[in-house]
Order: structure tokens, then C-alpha cells, then sequence
């Protein structure tokens, strides 16, 4: 029976199943990114191409605790959390390629992944930029009595930023349903933590502002869950905004026109030691969750998934050059 | 038709959105006990409560931000930006996000969004607080930019802008908030992008907006007392643009002089010159003249500040040259 041997991996609410597709998540993150960087290395995929290879427990973990009709506003590394919050990964292959099927048209670019319908606004390429927008998404939720949360994720780099400070402040004083979750993954772009902050600590930059937050192994899903679990319900009890610090890594570069110049191989070795999928992986093992024939049924379906992306993407059509002028204004 | 100030004349345009639509709602700096710097908000706190009348803090990116993101979740903010010049600091949200919402994300949603500031000089308020930059935002694709010159459209002006679902940047004049003029009561709108003939000729086409529309109609009178009948064109919205209007007002009179408190490089009258030349040349009797204003950062100095915006003198001097030269 499934419920006796899940109470030890994990509390209520975590059955096997979720915890199994916990792990298809991640894995379909890991092999969509390797397959755009494949496809981007072969010039089909062009622009700036930002890979989520190492940071797959935070999407997934975060996700994961959003109601349906929640919000989510992400930054420009956005197809982790564009795949795990459900988008259709043929037409984000289709986006990458530049294609009319693209889930924004072939507008924006692995940068704009945007859903209205699942409530994934974006996708925002500037440093930061969408933070305050998120403070106006969350205004609108309690203006309109929605209870929609709003999760609004980013990097530690965005911490260095006005516009942060900006947000969290007019967070705190409207009191909205927001969870910042910032992603420290050491750098910024090139630029190691250390050099761009003041404090080491994303997580005190919140106290300021008088919003209460929270420090999470980002390499463990289940902690990310749990602890933006706790963010959400925050929020959603009309408290106001929530400051999580996920502590991760980014496998790969910058993006791909990265040559990572500027941190050891051992260092990158030492952090794939803690693979997020991998200790995963061995976890649910570890448990008897997992048997070797589900495991081989998730490789087998994620990698049939992101061959049907990339067939899809391939045999869809190039936008029209009529799209040109489409949707540059909305009728009156 | 009851005559009210400009001011009057925008806070009756929000009280009246506010009332027909919830979802409007205002936010930006000193909006509620102050009235707003330049008073348009004034007592509307008192009407429809703090939910919907809210102070922000003097943090313009966060402003901009909050104001696109309460677009995107369903709300038509109106949010006060208090002047052009602190509009700088919120044009990450303006520029580089309430423009491209709607193409960069494929046509999913647009951004139903009105920001309104103050702009222009001629207060004695030195160069950081007397800009006139509105060809920035004019600039971009994406962004409708709204300049009323009068009270009546001051008022029609801002209830379109509210009712339409594109980001739109409101521009009033600093010098115009206490001009009176005929308003009609009740509901009317003007509609964005259209262009007025403000006044009627045969001779001239100036083509102005904001408080230079009203420069121009002076002008106009001083040119007819000398024989010379001016039309005034005010383009009231400089994005869209309305060229017809213009260039029908220029073929019938074959003449143009634009007339601008904008810096004249790379300004509105160097774009409805060109335009003009690119669709009516062949009605031309004389070449374009620009009357601009001088290309420095505004002084504080009465004299100086005065030399450096335009006005009627220099506007009936320029004209008069264009007869000189092209010997009529």
C-alpha cells in the first residue's frame, strides 16, 4: 500500500505519484534544456539562450504548491518554470525555433514564454524589471478579491537592483500576495556573488522591508516545496509578501554564448555531486519508491516528449511576414 | 457650457471613469491628502475611498511596475507619475515593458494602463523639471502618447485613455492647469489619434499640440490683423499620429510652420516635415519652417527661460520670413 511508505520521504499530501512526477518534471526539464543547447550548438535555435541545467528542484519544488489559479512571473532562465507549470513543451520548442506554432507566436524568444491561460505572465529579460510588476499582480488579486498568489521568481543578481528594493518595500506597505523567490545561483551572469553584493545572504536584504523570509537547499525539491509551501500559505492568508532564498547552481553557463571563464571546473564538479535529479532519483530508491522498470518508464517518456517537441517545432511553419505588424496595438 | 479650469476639467474626467468602471483606480505620488502636485486629484479620496485612491512611494520604477503588473491582472490603473521628467525613472516599465506586452507575448493580453504626468517648462523650475519629452515615448511602437492643449479636450482625452486597452501616457501641460474653457457636461469623448482643425485658413498650416496649439492660435490672430490666415492643426495625440488632418490642412493651403516646445533635433516637427514632404510635396509653396525650442537645458533665469520657449512673436516672425522668401 502506497500511504505507508511515503510518510517517510516526505509529509501529508505527497503520494507516490506526485513524487514520481516530481521526478518526470525534472528530468523533462533537464533533457528539453540539453536538447535546445544541442539545437542552438547546431544553429537552430538563435538569440540569447539561457539554460536551467542544475536549478530543476526549484521550478519544480515551487511550482508545485500553486493552485490552479495562481500567478507566476519569472525572469529570463524561464523554461524551467514555464515546463513546470504545465505549458505546452511543443510549442516552447516551437518559440526556441522561432515558429508560428511558438507559444508567444515566435515573438519572444526563450526569454518571453508567457500562458495566460495557466497564469504564467512571463518570462522578462530585464534584470529585475518584473518585480514591481508583481507587486501590481498582487495588488489586483486583493483589489479584485481573486486570492490569487503571485510568485515571482529571479536571480541574486536582481537583489543589487533599485528596483527590487522598490518592489519589497510596496509589497510590504500594500500587503500583497507575493512570493519572492530568488534563485541564488552564485552569479550573475559572469560576476560571482561576493562582487555584486554587499551581503551573502539574499535573504536579509527582505528584513528592511519588514517581510519575513527564509534560506532553502535548492538542490532538494522537496525542501523547495516545503518551504514555499509555507511562503504560499502566507500569502494566501492575507499576511503579505514572502522572501524565499533557493541556494542553487547553474550546471552550465551564463547562457550559451557564455565560455565560463570565470569559475574552477571543480567547483562546477563539486556542485554536480549534488545533483538535484540525481539525489532525487537515489532518494526514492533509497525508499522503495522507485523501482529500475518506473525509472526506465520515465526516461523512455521524457525523452519521447522531447523528441515529439523538437518534431513538432521542425515541421511547424515560419510566421507569416503579415504577423509583422500584428499585436503591436490592442483595438480601443 | 460651463467653463472650468484644465485641472477641473481632468478630475471630472476621472471621477467619471471611476464611477462607470471599479476596475479604475488611482495610485502614484501625493494622489490623496495632497491632491496630487499639480491638485487634478483633488478630493477624490473622498469619493471613492483609500482602496482606490492610493499613495505610493517616491519610487517611480516601482510605480511604472506596479501600474503594468495591476494592468496584467485585470485592474485600468491610472498612475500618476507627478512629471515627465521623474517618468525617466519609471520607463523601464513604460518602454521596455507596457509597449511590448501585447506583441512580445503573442497577443495574449494587453496592458490597459494610463500614465499621467505633468510636462513642459516656462515655471522657472530649471532643466531637470522642464523638459519636454514626450518624443521619447512618441517614439516608441506600442505606446499612444496623448497631449491636450484645452480644457474640453483635457477631459475627452483622459476618458478615452482610461476606456483604451493600450498603455497610454497622458501629458498635460504645466502651464495650463489653471486655463478655463468650455467643457461640455456629462459623457463625451474625444477619440485618440485624431487630430483638430482649431482654427480655420487659407494661407498657413501650423501644426501644433499641448500649450504650443495655444501659442499657435495667438500667433494666427497677430498674422490676420497683417492679411495672412493661419489654420492651426493640434495634433492633441502624437501617437498615433493623425497625418491626414495635416496634410489635407496643407494641401489646401500649401504652407507649413510646426510649431513645438520640444527641442527641435530629432523633434515632432522634424517628423511632420518630413511626412509632409514624403505625401504632399507637390502641394508645396515654400519649404517646411520649424519653430522649436531652443536647444539647451531650460535655465531658471526669467529672461533666459523665456528665450529659449517658443511663442507667438516667433511663430508670426517665422511665417512672415516664409512669405518673404517664397515672394508672395
Amino acid at each position: 500500500m502506497e500511504a505507508s511508505t511515503v510518510a517517510k520521504i516526505a509529509g501529508p499530501g505527497l503520494d507516490k505519484k506526485t513524487l514520481l512526477n516530481f521526478l518526470h518534471q525534472m528530468l523533462l526539464i533537464r533533457k528539453f534544456e540539453d536538447k535546445s543547447g544541442e539545437l542552438y550548438a547546431r544553429g537552430k535555435i538563435a538569440g540569447f539562450l539561457h539554460l536551467y541545467n542544475g536549478q530543476e528542484a526549484s521550478a519544480v519544488g515551487a511550482i508545485s504548491t500553486l493552485a490552479e489559479h495562481d500567478l507566476l512571473i519569472t525572469h529570463y532562465r524561464d523554461h524551467g518554470y514555464a515546463i513546470a507549470r504545465g505549458l505546452d513543451l511543443n510549442r516552447c520548442m516551437a518559440e526556441l525555433l522561432g515558429k508560428a506554432t511558438g507559444i508567444v507566436k515566435g515573438h519572444g524568444g526563450s526569454m518571453h514564454f508567457f500562458d495566460v491561460s495557466l497564469g504564467m505572465l512571463g518570462g522578462w529579460a530585464i534584470v529585475a524589471g518584473h518585480l514591481p510588476l508583481a507587486v501590481g499582480l498582487g495588488l489586483a488579486s486583493n483589489y479584485l478579491g481573486k486570492q490569487q498568489v503571485v510568485l515571482c521568481v529571479f536571480g541574486d543578481g536582481a537583489t543589487n537592483n533599485g528596483y527590487f528594493h522598490e518592489a519589497l518595500n510596496m509589497a510590504k506597505l500594500w500587503k500583497v500576495p507575493v512570493v519572492f523567490l530568488c534563485e541564488n545561483n552564485l552569479y550573475g551572469m559572469g560576476t560571482a556573488v561576493h562582487r555584486a553584493s554587499a551581503t551573502l545572504e539574499m535573504s536579509r536584504k527582505a528584513a528592511p522591508h519588514g517581510i519575513p523570509a527564509q534560506r532553502v537547499d535548492g538542490m532538494d525539491v522537496l525542501a523547495v516545496r516545503e518551504a514555499t509551501t509555507k511562503a504560499v500559505e502566507h500569502a494566501r492568508r492575507g499576511d503579505g509578501p514572502f522572501f524565499l532564498e533557493v541556494l542553487t547552481y547553474r550546471f552550465r553557463g551564463h547562457s550559451m554564448a557564455d565560455p565560463i571563464l570565470y569559475r574552477d571546473k571543480a567547483e562546477v564538479e563539486e556542485w554536480k555531486q549534488r545533483d538535484p535529479i540525481v539525489i532525487f532519483r537515489q532518494r526514492l530508491e533509497k525508499e522503495g519508491l522507485l523501482s529500475p522498470q518506473e525509472m526506465e518508464q520515465i526516461e523512455r517518456e521524457t525523452d519521447e516528449l522531447v523528441v515529439e517537441a523538437v518534431r513538432f517545432a521542425e515541421e511547424s511553419p515560419d510566421p507569416p511576414l503579415t504577423d509583422l505588424y500584428k499585436d503591436i496595438y490592442a483595438d480601443p | 457650457m460651463p467653463i472650468i479650469t484644465y485641472r477641473e476639467a481632468l478630475n471630472h474626467a476621472l471621477r467619471e471613469e471611476m464611477t462607470r468602471d471599479e476596475r479604475v483606480l488611482i495610485f502614484g505620488e501625493d494622489v490623496v491628502a495632497y491632491g496630487g502636485a499639480y491638485g487634478v486629484t483633488s478630493g477624490l479620496v473622498n469619493d471613492f475611498g483609500d482602496k482606490r485612491v492610493m499613495d505610493t512611494p517616491i519610487a517611480e520604477g516601482g510605480i511604472g511596475g506596479a501600474a503594468v503588473g495591476a494592468a496584467m491582472g485585470g485592474l485600468r490603473p491610472v498612475a500618476e507619475l507627478m512629471t515627465i521628467n521623474f517618468a525617466l525613472l519609471a520607463s523601464d516599465a513604460i518602454i521596455n515593458h507596457a509597449a511590448k506586452v501585447l506583441h512580445m507575448f503573442g497577443g495574449q493580453m494587453s496592458v490597459p494602463v494610463v500614465f499621467r504626468m505633468t510636462g513642459g517648462g516656462g515655471a522657472q523650475l530649471a532643466s531637470t523639471h522642464s523638459q519636454s519629452l514626450e518624443v521619447l515615448f512618441a517614439h516608441v511602437p506600442g505606446l499612444k502618447v496623448v497631449t491636450p492643449a484645452t480644457p474640453a479636450d483635457a477631459k475627452g482625452l483622459l476618458k478615452s485613455a482610461i476606456r483604451d486597452n493600450n498603455p497610454v501616457l497622458f501629458i498635460e501641460h504645466a502651464l495650463l492647469y489653471r486655463v478655463r474653457g468650455e467643457v461640455p457636461e456629462g459623457e463625451y469623448l474625444i477619440p485618440l489619434g485624431q487630430a483638430e482643425v482649431k482654427r480655420e485658413g487659407k494661407d498657413i498650416t501650423l501644426v501644433a499640440y499641448s500649450r504650443m496649439a495655444l501659442v499657435a492660435l495667438e500667433a494666427a490672430d497677430r498674422l490676420s490683423q497683417e492679411g495672412i490666415e493661419a489654420e492651426v492643426v493640434d495634433l492633441k495625440t502624437l501617437r498615433p499620429l493623425d497625418m491626414e488632418t495635416v496634410l489635407t490642412s496643407v494641401r489646401k493651403t500649401n504652407r507649413a510652420v510646426t510649431v513645438e516646445e520640444t527641442w527641435r533635433t530629432y523633434g515632432i516637427g522634424a517628423e511632420i516635415a518630413s511626412r509632409i514632404q514624403e505625401e504632399a510635396f507637390d502641394y508645396l509653396d515654400a519649404p517646411i519652417h520649424r519653430v522649436a525650442g531652443v536647444e539647451v537645458p531650460l535655465p531658471y533665469a526669467k529672461n533666459l527661460e523665456q528665450a529659449a520657449i517658443p511663442d507667438a512673436g516667433r511663430v508670426v516672425e517665422a511665417v512672415k520670413q516664409l512669405f518673404v522668401r517664397t515672394g508672395v
